[in-house]
C-alpha cells in the first residue's frame, strides 16, 4: 500500500508562537521552541516528531501568519 | 526519507496565497484576521480575480488590510464602507467589490450603510468579522458583545438592562430581498477554516453573478481584547460564541 509522509516548512521569523498549529496537529507533529525565541522574542513552532506528518496541512490552514509550507510525498 | 528528500522529490501541497504580501502582519498572535485575510487571498486567485478585485478596508484592527492582500484597495471612513463598496460597484460592474469588517465598524457606526446596500441588493460581497469586541481601541463593549461578557467598558459583565441586548445582524440582514447568500463561519480549526473558504468563493461568485449582496460573517477570536492564549479564545468562542451565534447558511438563493 502507498503511504504517504509529509514534512512542513515553518518560516520562524514570522511566526508569532501562538501556538494554534500545534493544536490543529492531529499527529502531534509540532511544538513550540521550548527556550528559543526568533528575533520578535516569539517561542517559534518547530518539528518535533518528523516522521509523524502525512502532509494534511492543518497547521497550514489555521496558521494566521501564513508562515508554514507544507510537502506530501507518496511512497509506492 | 529526510526532512529535504520530502521537500526536493515531493509535491507542495499547501504555501503561502500568492496575493498576501511578503510582510509580517500588524496582527496579534492566534488573531482570526489572519486566516481570513489567506482564504480571501486564495479565493480571488482561483477566480482569476486578481486585477479585478477592489477591496473596502474597514477602520479597526483590519485597516491595514491593504498593506497585506496585493489587490486594489480603498480605505474608508468608519462603518461606510458598504456605501464605498456601493460606488466601487456600480461604477466598475466587472470588478469584484468587498468590504471587509469587524462588528464595530459593521454593526455600529455603519448600521444603516449595512442594511441599506443588502437592502437595496448591491452587487458587493460583504465579509464581516464578528469577534464581539472593539479590538483595535482595547477591548470596549461592541453591539456585539455577548450578554455577561468581560470587556473594558463593561469590567463586570455585560448587562442587558443597562447595556441592550447583543445585536445579531446577520439573520437581519438574511430577512431583505436584497441579499443572495449569507452564511455564518468561523475558521478556529482546519476543517471550518475550508468550510469558510467555500463560502466566500459562493459569495464572490453570486456577487459576480449579479444575484445580490452576499454576507459573509466570520465569528472569530480577539485573544488580546478577550485576555486569553490563542487556544483558549478559540475553545472558548466554540462554547460560547457559537451559543449566539451558530455558524451555518443562513440563506441561500444561489
Amino acid at each position: 500500500m502507498a503511504k504517504v509522509i509529509g514534512t512542513v516548512e515553518i518560516e520562524a521569523e514570522r511566526c508569532k508562537g501562538c501556538d494554534l498549529c500545534v493544536i490543529a496537529c492531529p499527529f502531534d507533529v509540532l511544538a513550540l521552541a521550548d527556550k528559543e525565541v526568533n528575533d520578535r522574542g516569539y517561542h517559534f513552532a518547530l518539528i518535533k516528531n518528523t516522521d509523524a506528518c502525512v502532509g494534511c496541512a492543518a497547521c497550514a490552514t489555521v496558521c494566521p501568519d501564513g508562515c508554514i509550507e507544507v510537502y506530501r510525498f507518496v511512497e509506492k | 526519507m529526510n526532512h529535504e528528500d520530502i521537500k526536493s522529490q515531493g509535491t507542495k501541497v499547501y504555501s503561502r496565497p500568492r496575493l498576501l504580501d511578503d510582510r509580517t502582519m500588524h496582527y496579534c498572535p492566534g488573531c482570526s484576521h489572519g486566516v481570513v485575510h489567506k482564504l480571501v487571498c486564495e479565493v480571488l486567485d482561483e477566480m482569476g480575480l486578481e486585477n479585478d478585485a477592489i477591496g473596502v478596508a474597514p477602520v479597526g484592527c483590519a485597516v491595514f488590510a491593504y498593506n497585506y492582500i496585493d489587490i486594489d484597495w480603498i480605505e474608508a471612513a468608519h462603518g461606510r464602507a458598504p456605501a464605498v463598496a456601493t460606488a466601487a460597484k456600480r461604477l466598475n460592474p466587472g470588478c469584484a467589490v468587498f468590504t471587509y469588517q469587524g462588528d464595530g465598524d459593521l454593526a455600529a457606526i455603519g448600521t444603516a450603510e449595512t442594511i441599506h446596500a443588502a437592502n437595496r441588493g448591491e452587487n458587493i460581497v460583504i465579509i464581516f468579522i464578528n469577534n464581539g469586541i472593539y479590538g483595535m481601541t482595547g477591548g470596549q463593549m461592541a453591539p456585539t458583545t455577548l450578554e455577561g461578557m468581560k470587556t473594558a467598558t463593561t469590567p463586570y459583565g455585560r448587562r442587558a438592562d443597562l447595556n441592550g441586548y447583543p445585536l445579531n445582524i446577520t439573520p437581519l440582514l438574511a430577512q431583505l430581498p436584497g441579499t443572495c447568500f449569507v452564511s455564518r463561519q468561523s475558521v478556529h480549526t482546519a476543517a471550518a477554516a475550508r468550510k469558510c473558504k467555500a463560502a466566500i468563493r459562493k459569495a464572490f461568485e453570486g456577487s459576480m453573478a449579479a444575484k445580490g449582496t452576499a454576507v459573509i460573517e466570520v465569528v472569530g477570536t480577539c485573544s488580546s481584547g478577550w485576555k486569553m492564549t490563542p487556544a483558549k479564545a478559540n475553545d472558548w468562542m466554540a462554547q460560547h460564541m457559537f451559543e449566539a451565534y451558530p455558524p451555518g447558511d443562513l440563506k441561500d438563493t444561489l
